[in-house]
């Protein structure tokens, strides 16, 4: 049983002609969230698109548990065991919730049916608007939706990219409750700009600044270093 | 301005926007009846029914190409004359079996079941080969995609002028589907029954499929966000492997359909139903197979209903709607804005 699970070496990723990652490595211990944090445009949501292979990377390695997914397809990925939730949540508009979650349920079995009722124990609202049509839904139960729907499966790991962007603090408290929750059960990779958000869910933490690992640490370390707040995330 | 006073200050626009494809639609539907008679008008309705039907039968699978795939497939006309080809043969065979001409009832249902089977057949294996061998390699590029797509079409149709000659064949139809049946003094073709009767039948199948299987659901995501559908574990480009060669088994099996109720076939027949095709797709949305099935009707009725009162006017027609319709909902009758 590996100690981490996952772990990015010396990874490389350009966008086009632009050098994004630009030599990152990090490990990610399993049962905890971890938090990727750093100002706009440092890499963050880069990193967890390359380890989907959504943008694939150039060189280095990606290793899940023993496998190395480097060079793997986002599917085969997806199907290796990470789920996916992205920035701008990426729900499937003019499918009903009820379609979103079939989409996403990779084995129509019966554990993914009793892992669907824990998402409904965790956001009621998907239950209720289970017939209706993913874009009518508000921006935090699109958010539920996205994160809910990538539930149903037995990932080993999620990587979610800004949930609180664009919510009312009362949801982001809503939100942050919900992934300790998740977090009991399968490691979580957190990209958050929401430092209130970031602290009280994650457990280690990575800054990232151009393209590269910054520091790293402990989560409640970080909240009393106000140096190194203000140095990478402009916050005192 | 917030929201509400925005919806109020749009409204009478949008609404009419909204419901100007039905207003089109119905138009064309019943304005005829102003100036042909009731009898006539019904039998033109019949035969555009027909038609449209037919066409429906290749410019779904068009839109679906489209729609999911962002490909445009010019050599989507080829598989309907590689269709038609295919079922000239197979009733040639069957007629020597006596199936054909001479046939009883059974038989000729047999025979056009067989062509329609061999038909998606021909029509799945060339979409797989082309998807794989061409269309794999222009993913992303439209200016490619149409290049290579009208080069795939020269080659296919060509390689029919080799195999069947280039000169026009005359099309055998069973024995069972000649003639014509009564039906309140409206005087209406056999064929043209069966030819709804498939068309409607494809439409449901498709209508189902879409809307009631995983697989539907995959399709229709994989048509709004195809990267997602992908991140969430299902691969896409297999996927794009099945529904280029399904919209190519549809057309082949459109072309079939076409050549017994037209009778005749040319090498080069893809070209003009292409052309409808395109048009279909246009007023229909990409990638709404409702759309596409509303609007096969609408060019159906439309071409019919002209080509009596005024036969020179026949295709303009068809162009003019397109235009009506693209100038109204530019993203076409059920298509996504």
């Amino acid at each position: 049983m590996p100690e981490f699970i996952l772990s990015l070496h010396q990874v490389h990723t350009f966008i086009g002609q632009h050098h994004i990652l630009q030599g990152v490595s990090l490990q990610v211990p399993e049962g905890q969230a971890l938090v990727l944090l750093g100002r706009n445009g440092a890499g963050k949501s880069t990193t967890l698109r390359t380890v989907m292979g959504m943008t694939p990377a150039r060189s280095g390695h990606i290793v899940l548990g023993e496998r190395d997914i480097s060079r793997a397809r986002p599917f085969e990925i997806a199907r290796a065991g990470i789920g996916f939730v992205p920035e701008d949540q990426a729900v499937l508009y003019t499918l009903t919730v009820e379609e979103n979650f079939r989409l996403a349920m990779l084995h129509e079995d019966e554990g993914s049916y009793a892992r669907q009722e824990r998402v409904f124990a965790l956001f009621p609202d998907l239950k209720k608007f289970w017939k209706s049509k993913a874009g009518v839904l508000s921006g935090g139960q699109k958010q539920m939706l996205a994160i809910g729907r990538t539930m149903v499966n037995d990932h080993r790991l999620l990587l979610i990219d800004e949930p609180s962007k664009g919510l009312a603090p009362i949801l982001v408290d809503q939100l942050a409750e919900a992934l300790n929750q998740i977090k009991s059960h399968t490691t979580i990779v957190l990209v958050e700009q929401n430092f209130h958000m970031a602290s009280k869910v994650g457990g280690d933490y990575y800054i990232l600044d151009d393209g590269v690992v910054a520091h790293q640490g402990r989560m409640e370390e970080l909240a009393q270093d106000h140096q190194l707040k203000q140095k990478y995330l402009g916050i005192a | 301005m917030n929201s509400a006073a925005q919806t109020a200050a749009a409204s009478p626009a949008a609404d009419f926007k909204k419901w100007a494809g039905w207003v089109v639609g119905i138009g064309i539907w019943l304005l005829p009846l102003l100036w042909i008679n009731l009898t006539t008008y019904l039998v033109l309705t019949v035969a555009g029914v027909t038609m449209g039907m037919l066409l429906f039968l290749t410019a779904s699978g068009f839109t679906i190409i489209l729609g999911l795939m962002d490909v445009i497939n010019l050599a989507h006309g080829a598989f309907f004359a590689w269709g038609a080809y295919t079922g000239f043969t197979v009733l040639g065979l069957l007629n020597r079996l006596g199936w054909v001409e001479t046939g009883t009832l059974g038989q000729s249902i047999g025979s056009v079941l067989i062509c329609l089977l061999l038909a998606l057949a021909v029509g799945w294996v060339l979409g797989v080969l082309l998807e794989w061998l061409v269309i794999r390699r222009t993913y992303g590029s439209h200016l490619k995609q149409i290049l290579i797509t009208m080069g795939a079409a020269l080659v296919m149709a060509e390689i029919i002028s080799i195999c069947w000659g280039p000169n026009d064949e005359v099309v055998l139809t069973p024995a069972a589907f000649t003639g014509s049946v009564d039906l309140w003094n409206v005087v209406i073709e056999k064929f043209r029954l069966a030819a709804i009767l498939v068309g409607g039948g494809v439409f449901l199948a498709m209508h189902y499929v879409l809307q009631r299987t995983k697989l539907g659901i995959i399709v229709r995501g994989g048509v709004e966000n195809r990267d997602m559908v992908q991140a969430l574990g299902h691969n896409i480009r297999r996927i794009f492997t099945y529904v280029f060669a399904a919209g190519a088994a549809l057309a082949a099996m459109g072309g079939t359909m076409w050549s017994i109720y037209t009778r005749e076939i040319r090498p080069d027949m893809g070209e003009s139903n292409l052309i409808f095709a395109l048009i279909v797709v246009v007023i229909g949305g990409m990638g709404s197979v409702t759309g596409c099935f509303l609007a096969s009707l609408m060019v159906g009725l439309a071409f019919n209903y002209v080509a009596y009162s005024v036969p020179t006017l026949a295709l303009g027609v068809n162009i003019m709607i397109m235009a009506v319709i693209l100038l109204l909902r530019p993203s076409g009758l059920m298509g996504r804005s």
